[in-house]
Formats: structure tokens, sequence, C-alpha cells
């Protein structure tokens, strides 16, 4: 992967750390504003944390409809590594890119600290580079971060490999302790934690890096 | 026509209500007791130009399956409000 799109909606306020990250990985990256439509010059999609659109309504709700999104869902249907982060995992939901939705934390906690994940697949471009029940120490920073789904949804995630990683100790109420959720193809992932504020250990942890790497590899294992 | 139109939205059966569950564990420490299954929703109030009542439902019911709610999660309803809107 050369060069990173990273979307830019009204409210995003982590454009400038994801692209930060990517240029520490040796990646281009260039912030994209929402009403972009064509992303044919990137190699990879970055939907970043934030309040886009405010939030109004329900988190993603408004930014599904920003002119960039259709752009997103051909990028990503054509095979392109697509990652929501926080609010870009929000909004890839309310896009239908990933099934399920996410609500508010049980407790209605604003929830800011490290939390342990653990990769349970890596069958996704998120993951690819990492060893299966590996530990990441990563940051949560959300308000709806509660994974939801139907039995059914969540049979097939489970069974399919798209549960791509897991808190240690569900923070938020989120259903099978989802952190982190893929497409059947794995191109699309979403996930509440912040690997890109995961970078360096003077910082806290560079538990992201794998993440990121892999993502930056842009390689989805069979 | 101008029908006035009010949509609630709710969480669906089954799904975690944190919001309803922390007001209702606030009553008591208000004075009212025996107040239970609170539940926390959203309710839009709109004037919908339509040639009949059931076009104007009709049409709320549409923009709030794509717009209001979220069907993972949410149950949307609309119906026709007493009063017109000024």
């Amino acid at each position: 992967m050369k060069r990173v799109g990273v979307v830019v909606f009204p409210g995003s306020n982590c454009e400038y750390d994801a692209r930060f990250a990517m240029e520490t990985l040796g990646v281009a990256a260039e912030l994209v504003w929402h009403t972009r439509t064509d992303l044919s010059s990137f190699d990879g999609i970055i939907l970043p944390g934030g309040f886009a659109h405010g939030d109004y309504l329900r988190p993603g709700a408004l930014a599904r409809f920003s002119p960039v999104m259709k752009a997103v869902a051909e990028f990503a249907r054509d095979g392109g590594a697509v990652l929501g982060i926080c609010n870009g995992f929000q909004v890839l939901t309310e896009a239908g890119l990933l099934p399920g939705a996410l609500q508010k934390n049980v407790g209605l906690k604003f929830l800011c600290q490290e939390t342990t994940l653990i990769v349970t697949s890596n069958a996704s471009v998120l993951t690819s580079g990492a060893a299966l029940d590996q530990e990441l120490i990563i940051p949560i920073n959300h308000f709806s971060g509660a994974y939801v789904c139907d039995d059914e949804t969540y049979a097939r995630v489970n069974d399919s490999g798209q549960i791509v990683l897991r808190y240690r100790e569900n923070p938020n109420g989120s259903r099978g302790d989802i952190a982190g959720l893929a497409n059947e193809r794995g191109n699309v992932v979403g996930l509440m934690p912040h690997p890109e504020r995961a970078m360096s250990t003077l910082l806290g942890s560079a538990d992201g890096r794998v993440l990121l790497e892999s993502f930056v590899a842009s390689y989805v294992a069979a | 026509m101008n029908y006035f139109v009010i949509v609630d939205v709710t969480l669906r059966e089954g799904i975690a209500d944190p919001e309803g569950a922390t007001i209702e564990r606030a009553l008591p420490a208000l004075g009212f007791s025996g107040v239970h299954d609170v539940k926390a929703g959203k309710s839009f109030r709109m004037n919908i130009e339509a040639d009949s009542q059931g076009a104007a439902l009709e049409k709320a019911t549409s923009l709030a399956e794509r717009l209001l709610s979220n069907p993972v999660i949410e149950d949307a309803r609309a119906r026709l409000g007493e009063v017109h809107a000024q």
C-alpha cells in the first residue's frame, strides 16, 4: 500500500492521528473531505474517529449519506482495504458495510482507558500480521461502543472468523466482547479501539503497529 | 394537504436500554416509587405534504426506516398528531 485516504467528515477529530500513524509506517496519507467522490488514487481508506456530523440522530447516521460514502462502498466492493476506527466503525455499520450496530455503553459511561484486546481471527486486513490469541494493549475512547446484533448475525460472524478482536475484559457491554469486526471478505474492518494512538511505547503502547502494519500490507489470509 | 406527523423511535425488544435503566434508577432518589419498565426513545415531529393521511404516514414511515431509525436496534412508528404545528 502506497497511498491511503483518510476521510474527514465535519466533526471528525482523529484524522491527523491516523495520517501520522500511516506516515510513521512509511505510507503517504491524504486527508479526503467527505464531499469527494473519487477515491481511485488510493490503495486504502481509513474512516477515522470523532463525531461525524456531530453524531446527531445516531453516531454515523448522517455520515452514511455523505457523498464520499458511495465511493467508499464501491472501493470496498472492488476489494479495497477499508478501516473504520471508533466513529469510523459506527459509520461502517450504519452504511451497511459491516453487520450489526453500536449502541450506548452499558452504564452510560464515556470510556477513555487502555484495554487489552485478544486477536481472535487473522482473516482480515487488520489482523493478518498478528498471531492468534495475541494480546494487544490499545486505548478506547467512546460512548457508543457496545456492539449489538441479532442471534443469527452473531452466529454467522462468529463461525466465519469475522470477529477479529475481542476485549479481554468487556468494558462496554459489547456482544461477545467484540472490539473489532470484519466483513466476509476481510477487506473491510471496523474496531472501537484506537490503534493509531498506540504507535509508540513512549506514549503508552506500540501494540497498534502490528494492526496498522497488517492494514498497510493489505493482505488477507485465506 | 399538510399533515402533522409524529414519529416515535424506540429500541427494539431485547436491546439493552442503558438510558432507560439509568432514569429508572434515579427516580426513587427523587421520591417517585413504583415506576417500572422505563424506556428511553426519540420523538420526531414534522409537517408532511401529501394527498391523504395514508400517504403522509407512508412517507413518514419510509423516511423513518431510512434515516430516523436504525432497524438493527430500533423500531419506528409514525402516527398523526392531533394539532397542526404552526
